[in-house]
């Protein structure tokens, strides 16, 4: 039963269709249906996860066939543990091909754009995880933005969003893996601005966008090179065009490949991978766009769009390996890029005051890792790091959602409206609690495996450097989850976590719900709290270090706290007065801290759940019997045949069909996949099955082979390796513990103020507040010394060319308008009109005397006119 | 021919009854000058009828018979009614339909 696909491996290209149609259906109908629409997404979603377990569920039977143990029967993740990967290799595990088929969209000069299916174990995974993760973020909102204003508007774009990164997972080739990145840029700006109303959001709504184009250009730019590059390999050996996934990655690997192309083709998309997954130099739009809504930024930071240039590394991974030598040396771009990334965006998460900035820096600084491990090699460790991680992130940003939604009044701020969260609602919590011990990579819980796998994979593979900066980063990532957890759940409750009770009693507790979501989310609060830029922060500051004393429960924010008070009222009716879309939910009936809903606690247990326990399926630690994801999801690299690999199937398939264009309508699909399994028959003579010695991408396959994948090593597990990471993540927690109570809790004199006696620690501070100065320098030099002078020019020729055209335009319009009046409206229509008037007139009045009323007279008249019609035909008639 | 006589004699009849129609000023007279006509034409159904020698002629005389009795019957009747508004039935008078 070799190459026995299943349904749902053959129709996987189904998965990202549902969410597409139950868009365009919630876009049409949405409004008219019971639930505004949210069932429509809620069930595309689920319908698509069904379709990805069963495809998951038979590639993993699809690997096990061809592994040569027909273990048929005694499947999944559960039973597969009994196996040995070196067992099967020593069988002569072969390369397990991908369920492609393709359609042509449309044809151009002879290149054929298709839309089509790449299925492997990436895929599956990834269509997986998009899915869960997306459907259990809906269910959420289904709570979360309840009463929102555009609430079916909500609920059809994140269901665009889930489909446009389904479209980019299954991309069968570039040109369809753009399509599902541009949809999910399209739907990110429209998400992020859901609240456009503020300014502040619709702002950070278009830099998210704009920034994510600039590394956009990349992509279009890579594509292009690599299809120039790529073409006529691909089209020879594989008769695939040049954007096929598959081909460019037999093509990067097969020796042939010109080392410049791949070079700039891989560079190129590398920079769009840096401004979509937030990597180093375009990092700054990630922490703005925690101005959408909750379930947004859960979407978008664990499993959707931030991933999705992780993904594309992942998935085009021989072009990267072979273009930046990756086994060969000890420093390339995307390792310098992703390192400087960990550290950095973990730094900044410490100056955070918002709860889901400091989520959406470690989400920058993880996916540092995830790149810090694709560039070293580490394909493996990374990829489950993305699985891992969209659990526990996805749980963190849910809860702080739910924080937010039941805790502190939809506000974000930390340290204004949290604290000692804990008691008032524990299953938040203590999800929180497991997603952060899994983020920081505490033991048995799932970060553990994959991070504490990328750093020692990355040292393992020759990158000793970077060991070393992941390895702070790990130290970093556990202060400020710390941090952050401190802050928010213990200490004294503050601001709305302290005071909505308070308020409540006196009855004045109203409009304080729509304020938040928007202004706190920003981070740019109009009021003296939030401290919106370094002179207030001082201020605040220094009041602390004067020693206001922890006599206001709300502790921290001394100052600013004082004068938040008699704001409140002022700054509360003003922004309810703004009618923002929020403010009708839940602000009448309760007002203390208390525990959130069903629907937002069951997404959020199922993912701490899963945050506890996905590190189990790649528990390198417990022997290779637990390494699924390296048996099912990385794809084995050995070279294949050339014939059974691609081109035969599709040339003979050809012939059987008839068809003259290539790789026209679904052909490819059944040969493809029934050749699946490229198992080392006795077709070729010269063979490419002798091809076991660590081959494919070190050197290049023998004639007559092929390879997809490059031979990653990997590292031995060692508990000393292990031990070294934990300890550094043990005195992270411990050390931040200690530290947040010193500061926050019993405000120690030596530490409250440090940033303001200490001058470099107020540089050092200050640098940080401004985050590098990095959107000062993109908004006040790049964009003014660019965009200014041609927005300067452009104002130019609108003033005196297009106005002048128009201007001309209008005048002449005038000038002619006015000689028609006269002319020809007045003298030759209205002339014809009045014209046959008076004929009438006339001629009713030479008729007149006729018109006697003497009966007599018509007689005559009567018989005369008969008397003459008589003659008339007599007359003729003879 | 001895058809020609009918014809002479209806071609008589019409002249004396449009001449009464156009020149009598007595609402009765010209009713009966209608009749001169309508009976003029009667004889010269009957003529062509006997010269094409079939009966349609006679058919189309009753007809015509039948609807002379009904008109004559119409218009004496709004004749009463003019003379009783107005005490004469001088056609002259009755001019208001004037244009």
């Amino acid at each position: 039963m070799l190459g026995a696909t299943g349904w749902f491996l053959d129709n996987a290209w189904l998965i990202p269709i549902i969410p597409g149609v139950a868009f365009a259906l919630i876009i049409l109908i949405g409004k008219r249906l019971p639930m505004q629409g949210s069932e429509l997404g809620v069930a595309s979603m689920a319908a698509s996860l069904v379709l990805s377990v069963g495809a998951a569920y038979q590639w993993i039977q699809r690997v096990d066939d061809a592994g040569g143990h027909s273990e048929a029967g005694t499947l999944g993740l559960i039973a597969g543990f009994g196996r040995s990967l070196t067992a099967a290799q020593e069988e002569g595990a072969a390369y397990v091909q991908p369920v492609i088929r393709s359609w042509t969209w449309w044809e151009s000069g002879g290149a054929s754009f298709g839309y089509g299916q790449h299925i492997d174990g990436l895929a599956v995974m990834m269509l997986f995880l998009v899915a869960f993760i997306s459907l259990l973020v809906q269910i959420y909102s289904l709570e979360y933005v309840r009463g929102d204003r555009r609430y079916t508007h909500f609920f059809a774009a994140i269901t665009l969003f889930s489909a446009g990164m389904l479209v980019m997972v299954l991309g069968e080739n570039m040109i369809q893996v753009i399509l599902g990145w541009e949809i999910m840029g399209l739907c990110s700006f429209l998400l992020i601005g859901h609240w456009w109303e503020d300014e502040a959001n619709s702002t950070a709504a278009l830099k998210a966008f704009l920034t994510v184009r600039v590394g956009d250009i990349g992509l279009l730019v890579g594509t292009s090179v690599l299809f120039f590059g790529a073409n006529d390999w691909t089209q020879e050996n594989l008769g695939t065009s040049g954007f096929s996934i598959q081909g460019l990655s037999a093509w990067a690997l097969s020796g042939e490949a010109s080392e410049t192309v791949l070079l700039w083709g891989a560079v190129a998309l590398f920079i769009a991978c840096i401004g979509k997954s937030g990597q180093f130099p375009l990092h700054t739009w990630l922490p703005d766009a925690m101005a959408g809504p909750t379930p947004v930024s859960s979407l978008l930071h664990s499993s959707t769009m931030v991933v999705a240039g992780v993904f594309l590394v992942a998935r085009l991974y021989p072009v990267f390996w072979e273009a930046f030598s990756i086994p060969d040396v000890s420093v390339n771009f995307i390792v310098v890029i992703a390192g400087i990334t960990i550290v950095i965006s973990a730094l900044l998460a410490f100056v955070q005051d918002d709860i889901k900035k400091v989520l959406a820096y470690s989400t920058v600084s993880q996916l540092g890792y995830m790149m810090l491990g694709l560039g070293a090699g580490a394909w493996l460790p990374a990829v489950f790091h993305i699985f891992t991680h969209a659990f526990f992130k996805c749980c963190l940003f849910l809860c702080a959602g739910s924080v937010s939604h039941s805790g502190s009044h939809h506000s974000f701020d930390m340290k204004r409206d949290m604290g000692g969260l804990a008691k008032k609602m524990p299953i938040t919590a203590g999800a929180w609690i497991v997603a952060t011990l899994a983020l920081a990579g505490v033991f048995p819980l799932s970060g553990f495996f994959s991070k504490d796998e990328i750093i020692d994979n990355v040292g393992h593979n020759g990158y000793e450097v970077f060991m070393y900066i992941a390895l702070f980063g790990a130290f970093l990532t556990a202060g400020y989850m710390t941090r952050a957890t401190y802050l928010t759940f213990f200490g004294e409750p503050r601001g709305a976590a302290a005071h909505a009770s308070a308020l409540e009693a006196a009855g004045a507790a109203s409009g304080r719900a729509g304020a938040s979501p928007q202004n706190d989310a920003s981070g740019h609060v109009p009021s003296p709290g939030g401290a919106a830029d370094p002179a207030l922060e001082e201020g605040r500051a220094s009041a602390g270090q004067v020693g206001v004393s922890p006599l206001e429960d709300r502790g921290v924010g001394g100052l600013s706290s004082e004068e938040d008070d008699p704001a409140d009222p002022a700054l509360h009716g003003e922004l309810a007065t703004a009618g923002l879309a929020h403010a009708d939910h839940g602000d009448a009936e309760h007002h203390g801290p208390h525990e959130s809903p069903k629907l937002i606690l069951i997404p959020v247990c199922i993912l701490a759940f899963f945050a506890l326990t996905a590190g189990f399926t790649n528990a390198v630690a417990f022997g290779e019997d637990w390494e699924q994801f390296k048996e099912y999801v990385e794809p084995i690299a050995e070279a294949s045949d050339l014939e059974a690999a691609g081109a035969a199937p599709r040339a003979s398939d050809l012939e059987a069909a008839g068809a003259a264009s290539v790789r026209s309508g679904s052909s490819i699909l059944n040969d493809a996949s029934s050749h699946s399994v490229s198992s080392p028959a006795p077709v070729q003579e010269e063979g490419g099955e002798e091809e076991h010695a660590s081959g494919c991408g070190y050197t290049a396959p023998e004639e007559g082979g092929i390879c997809f994948f490059p031979a990653v090593s990997h590292a031995e597990f060692e508990w000393s390796k292990a031990a070294l990471s934990l300890i550094v993540v043990g005195i992270g927690l411990v050390g931040s513990w200690f530290v947040c109570v010193a500061l926050y809790s019993k405000r120690s004199r030596s530490l409250v103020g440090l940033t303001q006696r200490l001058a470099p620690a107020r540089w050092g501070y200050n640098f940080l507040w401004n985050k590098y100065y990095l959107d000062h320098l993109y908004e006040q030099r790049i964009i003014r010394s660019i965009a200014h002078p041609i927005a300067r020019g452009a104002n130019w020729v609108n003033q005196n060319v297009i106005d002048g055209v128009v201007n001309g335009l209008g005048i002449g319009g005038r000038k002619t308008g006015g000689w028609v009046y006269r002319n020809i409206d007045q003298r030759v229509v209205d002339g014809a009109v009045n014209a046959s008037g008076a004929a009438a007139g006339g001629t009713g009045h030479a008729l007149q005397p006729v018109q006697s009323g003497k009966v007599n007279q018509y007689g005559a008249l009567l018989f005369g006119a008969a008397a003459v019609f008589a003659i008339v035909l007599v007359i003729v008639n003879v | 021919m001895f058809a020609v006589n009918f014809f002479l004699l209806a071609a008589v009849l019409f002249c004396i009854g449009v001449y009464g129609v156009i020149a009598r000023r007595n609402a009765v007279l010209v009713l009966m000058s209608v009749e001169l006509i309508l009976n003029s034409v009667n004889l010269n159904l009957l003529g062509f009828s006997l010269i094409n020698g079939n009966i349609d002629g006679h058919v189309f005389a009753l007809y015509i018979i039948a609807v002379a009795a009904a008109e004559v019957g119409v218009g004496l009747a709004m004749v009463m009614l003019v003379y009783r508004n107005r005490r004469s039935i001088a056609l002259d008078d009755l001019s208001e339909m004037k244009g």
